[in-house]
């Protein structure tokens, strides 16, 4: 394992994480246009989203009954993993190099970005 | 307006968005949040969650040709991506006994003058490439990037300026909201003397990341609309791919003038936010 291996290993999972989330959001997309194309759009006033849209666990339960915005919103989740996803490997790959100080860099930073996430729930 | 020309008009936008952020390392946060909020009348919440997701859009979208072309710093990011989430806590922190408006109004000022230097006080794209201090040496930052089909090492000075602004940068992104990407580039760019390509897309892994950090918060507050954010989405990833691909053959000299552009326009909006209060 070196740098370069590791780099293009990250690449594709990248690049895999980033397509089937683009796949995800663009057919919750096109369900949702076919039923609210010609619908006003507005959304000039924040409305408190209902609460299936705003957590891990309501999301999951609407993108599989296959709701249009809950399958976006599933995407968009898979997306936001893709950064996490990208540390996690780097955790991973400097171990594998031997390289300890920066596995212990990149786990500091997976450190800070778990304690942020968690908070938030 | 329908929701079907909602939806084409903001896809169009993101994909502009895209293709800066992803070329100067900025995400596209600058574009997205006027655009939505003033021109379309979108709340600025759903605005703001929306540029989150753009930013992560970006950052993930190039990054993932930007590595293959090894262009990013993997190493300096995430060393660096320590002083900038440990700073953002601090910013949030702070953000509850300092008046924001003051700090917006400064920080566009000193971006102002960052665009200029950033231009007319560049080193020359060609100069002999630098070594590493004793720093940069004893934390293995230093790489290699191409340049014209070959593999060209550069060194990293200054780094303990360069994590310090990093520190300034998350302060100003858990106080302001955005312009963290800015900061980031200039602190490598300028302090640390890492070449601008390195520096632009070692910059859009770290904001990807640095998002990634508040997202939970933003999704579990309701900013995060699907029917704004999915052509948000799609379309930042369609601009981040073609920034990427206009990245490997743009000149230097180039991207700096948008990088400045791009920079006075964030500028500008920091000092108007400042001054009308809205930061």
């Amino acid at each position: 394992m070196n740098d370069q291996r590791l780099e293009s290993i990250i690449g594709n999972l990248l690049r895999a994480g980033v397509l089937i989330s683009a796949v995800i959001v663009l057919a919750g997309g096109v369900m949702y246009l076919a039923q609210n194309a010609s619908a006003q759009a507005s959304y000039h006033a924040f409305v408190d989203e209902q609460a299936s849209l705003r957590s891990v666990q309501g999301i999951v339960r609407s993108a599989a009954h296959f709701d249009s915005r809950g399958l976006i919103q599933f995407g968009l989740l898979l997306l936001i993993a893709t950064p996490v996803a990208r540390v996690i490997m780097a955790v991973v790959g400097f171990y594998l190099e031997r390289d300890r100080m920066y596995a212990i860099v990149s786990l500091i930073v997976l450190a800070v970005l778990v304690f942020s996430l968690l908070r938030a729930t | 307006m329908t929701v079907l020309v909602f939806t084409l008009v903001v896809w169009a936008v993101s994909t502009l968005a895209g293709f800066l952020g992803s070329l100067t390392g900025l995400g596209g946060g600058v574009i997205i949040i006027p655009v939505l909020s003033l021109a379309l009348g979108v709340d600025i919440k759903y605005a703001i969650g929306a540029s989150l997701v753009s930013v992560i859009a970006t950052s993930s979208g190039a990054a993932a040709a930007y590595v293959r072309e090894g262009y990013s710093n993997i190493r300096i990011g995430l060393f660096l991506e320590i002083a900038t989430t440990i700073g953002a806590v601090v910013g949030a922190f702070l953000a509850a006994y300092t008046s924001t408006h003051i700090i917006a109004i400064i920080f566009g000022l000193v971006l102002m003058q960052a665009a200029w230097q950033s231009v007319f006080n560049a080193t020359p794209e060609n100069s002999p490439p630098i070594e590493s201090d004793a720093w940069g040496k004893r934390l293995r930052l230093g790489g290699d990037f191409p340049v014209d089909g070959r593999r060209q090492e550069y060194g990293v000075r200054n780094v303990r300026t360069g994590f310090s602004l990093m520190f300034g940068a998350g302060t100003l992104s858990g106080l302001l909201g955005i312009g963290s990407g800015a900061v980031k580039v200039i602190a490598m760019d300028r302090a640390m003397k890492i070449p601008f390509k390195v520096s632009t897309t070692t910059s859009n892994f770290m904001i990807g990341v640095t998002a990634a950090a508040s997202a939970g918060v933003y999704l579990s507050r309701g900013y995060v609309d699907p029917r704004v954010a999915m052509p948000v989405m799609l379309g930042v990833l369609g601009g981040a791919f073609l920034g990427t691909k206009a990245l490997v053959n743009a000149r230097v000299r180039t991207l700096r003038i948008v990088f400045a552009a791009v920079i006075v326009l964030l500028a500008i909006e920091m000092i108007v936010n400042g001054v009308t209060g809205k930061v």
